[in-house]
């Protein structure tokens, strides 16, 4: 199956993208996020299904997916970089901060 | 619209016509086995709780194996038992009864293993003789219990195969029939998201309470949950986190008021669309929904996951295409990638509850012509001693 998209934004709040293909470092995206286009160049490969970032992110802020938050940067992420577990930590489950998260 | 099933003493429709062997502790399992192996027509359960635990999780396996026998798609029960075991034999049979279908028991500690195989042998032999005399009727889709899970996943499940899902639970519940969800540490980061479709403030507070329950017993471990949640394979397929992963997951519970929370193992009671506290694991998910009286599970894959269940007809769906591809001995049907702003949703449910109708009327599903679901597990809290 061929997809027309070669990725997607879910919800304009969103600050991160996902892959519907195998991107290779330095491609270049024209997304919609809402209504309005946005373009991205991606500054690492990005396997299908993975994400990357729209919008610099700092350390500590929320990444949004969903229009939902789905975890915290741990460093500073700049647009068109891969979003994953190298980057972004969750704020549940984390018996590993003595409950702190809650 | 309608199906062909089994009525039950109960009121209830059987999509499948098994005599269930359920071994009601680890220490029966083999004899179970035996008697599933040689008498055709049924299904048995084996698992590996029911003794050497605490008061709480024997009350969950005596009850959860209890309703077990009680799931629509069981014609009668024969019960396996050691003798000395913690969960309750005795109750277990007398709850099964209760709903009135046929139930015999054999015990092991009376005269050993091959009398209890060959007792259980003649028992079955006649339970299937009987059971095979009740014939398909036509049923109005009211009385269709269907389970919904979400296993494998990967980037697709959240954005096609879980909101397909979804659609098809919605159009379960506008049709007067039930739809049962839970994975509780999926809901971890989406709780707020649920908890504004329950029906009054005592049902939201109780998906608040199961979350906090869950993650206060993962935190007691004292490490990060990921890698347990999201699992590895999620990871590799682009989930990075719980929050993320929960997002995603809740689509496959569709859009319509959450009527009520049940404990694991307690057979769901009304119509439209409940929850049961329960873990993501699939064994023991999919023995949660047999217990609240499901009789048909949609399955929502990424990477492709291969289980069945002994007594259930489970449906896998995948919105990944590659997925598809790879795994025909396992995946049933391939939906498009849908975004949420795509009207197709609607019509991709349809079709998933079309395919639910003719399943619950006899058609096979892949797990159960291939056999695969043989080794279900039952969920435990606390330790085993």
């Amino acid at each position: 199956m061929e997809l027309k998209e070669k990725a997607v934004v879910l919800n304009a709040k969103d600050n991160v993208a996902t892959a519907l293909a195998d991107l290779k470092a330095g491609t270049s995206l024209e997304l919609e996020v809402g209504d309005k286009p946005l373009t991205v160049k991606l500054t690492a490969a990005v396997p299908f299904g993975h994400k990357f970032s729209l919008a610099r992110i700092e350390p500590g802020a929320p990444v949004i997916k969903y229009g939902e938050v789905i975890g915290t940067a741990t460093c500073a992420i700049t647009p068109g970089e891969y979003v994953h577990v190298h980057n972004v930590a969750s704020t549940r489950g984390r018996g590993d901060l003595a409950g702190g998260a809650r | 619209m309608s199906f062909l099933g089994y009525p039950r003493q109960d009121g209830s429709v059987g999509v499948r016509n098994y005599v269930g062997v359920i071994s009601t502790v680890s220490c029966a399992n083999d004899v179970a086995f035996w008697i599933s192996q040689q008498i055709k027509g049924t299904a048995s359960f084996l698992h590996q709780a029911g003794c050497g635990q605490l008061p709480p999780d024997l009350e969950m396996a005596t009850q959860t194996l209890t309703s077990l026998g009680q799931n629509p798609n069981l014609a009668s029960v024969l019960l396996v038992s050691l003798g000395c075991e913690g969960a309750s034999a005795d109750r277990i049979e007398e709850g099964i009864a209760r709903s009135g279908k046929r139930v015999a028991k054999v015990v092991i500690q009376k005269a050993g293993a091959t009398v209890a195989m060959n007792e259980g042998f003649r028992l079955a032999q006649a339970m299937v003789s009987e059971a095979s005399k009740i014939r398909r009727e036509e049923f109005d889709d009211s009385h269709l219990m269907v389970g919904v899970k979400c296993g494998g996943s990967d980037t697709t499940s959240g954005l096609a195969s879980n909101p397909a899902v979804g659609a098809t639970c919605d159009i379960v519940i506008d049709n007067g029939g039930t739809c049962v969800f839970g994975e509780t540490p999926e809901f971890l980061g989406a709780e707020h998201i649920l908890t504004r479709r329950a029906i009054n403030s005592q049902v939201a507070d109780k998906i608040l309470d199961i979350v906090d329950r869950m993650e206060k017993r993962t935190i007691a471990m004292g490490v990060d949950m990921r890698g347990g949640q999201p699992t590895a394979g999620n990871i590799a397929g682009g989930l990075t986190t719980i929050e993320e992963k929960s997002l995603g997951a809740i689509a496959k519970g569709g859009t319509r008021p959450i009527q009520g929370v049940y404990e694991y193992g307690e057979r769901v009671q009304g119509k439209g669309l409940y929850i049961v506290d329960s873990p993501g694991r699939e064994p023991e998910f999919l023995t949660a929904l047999a217990a609240a009286g499901v009789q048909v599970v949609l399955f929502s894959t990424g990477l492709g996951v291969p289980q069945g269940f002994p007594f259930l007809p489970v449906l896998k769906i995948t919105g990944n295409p590659v997925t598809f591809q790879r795994l025909p001995d396992h995946i049933d049907i391939l939906v498009e990638l849908t975004r949420e702003k795509t009207s197709g949703l609607q019509a991709v449910g349809q079709k998933i509850y079309q395919e639910v109708l003719e399943v619950a009327s006899g058609e096979q599903t892949k797990a159960e012509i291939l056999g695969y679901g043989n080794f279900p597990g039952l969920y435990t809290i606390g330790p085993i001693i």
